[in-house]
């Protein structure tokens, strides 16, 4: 059904492939519907309690595919048409989403990657902001998200000055969850995913939704909303589970209800 | 009450709770379901053990619009001799709060019929949007004149021309809804609010609203008349007395509605 990606569900866990090595995963419009289409399906899927985005082959993704720039286009009306919905559809989702960030992450490859709660890089990965080298701004959500997460001083840098970030400069920043090693980045990335997958997913989920409401709403309308939060989570059977668990003295076993 | 092929009701407590009923069709209003909501509604104006009517869908949405189906062979005198809209004109009559409780899709006819209410409460991430253009039509159940007089005549003209689907926040920006909760917990919201409503003084509830539509439709000096003479015939009932009196008495009013 897929054709620019490779879509599996295993062991709750929803993996989704960029699958064009041949041009290191770069977006083309296929793609972007592609990406958008397999996060709403593993967002509906009951099954599913964590998501991972990787490439295949040596890079992340590397922006998009010049192959299908027009310099006769509307650079907006392509942000509207296909990169904004992809990454509106990811910012919806409420279970976690990793990006396990094998390789290069380069311009709007960057900003899929930062789209995600969870950046997990191997030693072989790198972040480009690479827009400026083309006279344009960093897209799809880029700096929306990237200032929130290294702040204002060095998203500047990042986006300005478009130097390469290296794997260990993007973990010290705090660009990045968890930096593992060549040699075992496979299961590191499962088992992490595993951990993710195993967490009570609901309430994952309302932290998302509170995480979000806190850059929208002032203080008092966020209480309101941490109060419904709240109130959803306790209605939950992950916490009836946790409470038993803790009282039981056992582990807990959360199913995600 | 008699039962309804789409629609569902039921009381509890003071509130008499509606649903729409065509979950499979996204509540997509037909002829029959029209006419059932207003029979539902007028009944549980004239029933004194309800106070407050709160009006919402089964399923995922509000409702989808009017069932397309049912008018693809009408025309001009077809439609002025069924004179299906009389029907909604009766919704402006019920006296009772209508509190509408949205979620999902809240388009074409379901966008007038949510503005029938007096409260609308609204899931997060909820869709309203007047699509008719896109069919060659318009709106013709109140929907250019109700959301005129609610988002004025700015936005009202910009989603009415483009059809586009403006999100819950948007419609809360412009007082189209009174406010947004958590989906998982619409119910829950604004059966807590329909229920506060409900404890309040069933005549005062009544001669607000009547007042304050009042205000919609008339001049500031005529409506300050009407509003005063409603104030003057609340100092006749038993919940005037009864709300005084538990005042300077410092304890809580038991109101009868009457």
């Amino acid at each position: 059904m897929f054709e620019t990606i490779r879509y599996e569900v295993k062991d709750s866990i929803a993996w989704l492939y960029l699958k064009r090595p041949g041009s290191l995963n770069a977006f083309v419009s296929q793609m972007n519907r592609e990406v958008k289409e397999a996060f709403k399906k593993a967002t509906y899927d009951e099954q599913v309690r964590c998501i991972v985005i990787t490439g295949e082959g040596r890079a992340f993704c590397s922006g998009q595919d010049l192959s299908e720039v027009n310099e006769k286009m509307d650079h907006g009306q392509v942000l509207r048409d296909h990169y904004g919905p992809m990454v509106k559809q990811i910012r919806q989702c409420e279970k976690p989403v990793i990006a396990a960030v094998n390789g290069v992450a380069a311009g709007a490859g960057f900003s899929l990657a930062l789209a995600c709660d969870f950046r997990l890089i191997s030693e072989r990965a790198s972040f480009l902001n690479a827009f400026i080298h083309v006279g344009l701004i960093p897209d799809s959500g880029n700096l929306y998200y990237l200032t929130r997460l290294v702040g204002q001083s060095k998203a500047v840098e990042l986006a300005i000055l478009g130097e390469k970030v290296t794997a260990a400069e993007a973990l010290s920043m705090g660009l990045a969850t968890k930096l593992f090693p060549l040699e075992s980045w496979e299961n590191d990335v499962a088992d992490f995913a595993g951990r993710l997958a195993a967490l009570p997913t609901k309430a994952i989920g309302l932290i998302k939704r509170s995480m979000k409401a806190t850059q929208e709403l002032s203080f008092d309308e966020y209480l309101e909303h941490e109060a419904q939060g709240q109130r959803i989570a306790g209605l939950s059977k992950d916490h009836r589970e946790g409470v038993s668990a803790f009282m039981e003295k056992r582990k807990p076993v959360f199913t995600g209800q | 009450m008699n039962s309804f092929d789409f629609i569902a009701t039921s009381i509890e407590g003071y509130v008499a709770l509606i649903e729409l009923n065509r979950p499979r069709q996204l509540n997509s209003l037909n002829r029959k379901m029209v006419s059932e909501l207003v029979e539902a509604m007028e009944t549980f104006d004239r029933n004194d053990e309800v106070r407050v009517i709160l009006l919402t869908g089964k399923g995922r949405a509000f409702s989808a619009g009017a069932d397309i189906d049912e008018m693809t062979n009408d025309d001009s005198i077809s439609l002025e001799l069924l004179n299906q809209f009389a029907d909604w004109d009766r919704f402006a009559l019920i006296k009772k709060p209508i509190i509408g409780a949205v979620k999902g899709f809240v388009f074409g006819g379901g966008f007038e019929l949510a503005l029938c209410c007096d409260v609308l409460i609204s899931a997060s991430g909820t869709e309203f949007s007047f699509p008719e253009v896109s069919l060659g039509v318009m709106p013709g159940a109140g929907g250019t004149q109700r959301l005129t007089k609610l988002a004025g005549r700015t936005k009202a003209l910009e989603w009415l021309w483009t059809g586009e689907r403006i999100p819950a926040e948007e419609a809360l920006k412009y007082g189209v809804i009174n406010k947004i909760v958590a989906p998982e917990l619409l119910m829950e919201e604004s059966m807590k609010f329909a229920e506060r409503l409900a404890n309040q003084p069933p005549l005062s509830v009544r001669l607000i609203k009547d007042s304050v539509n009042k205000a919609v439709d008339t001049s500031l000096s005529e409506g300050m008349q009407y509003e005063r003479k409603n104030f003057y015939l609340l100092f006749s009932t038993h919940d005037q007395k009864e709300g005084m009196k538990a005042f300077i008495e410092k304890r809580k009013p038991d109101y009868q509605g009457k």
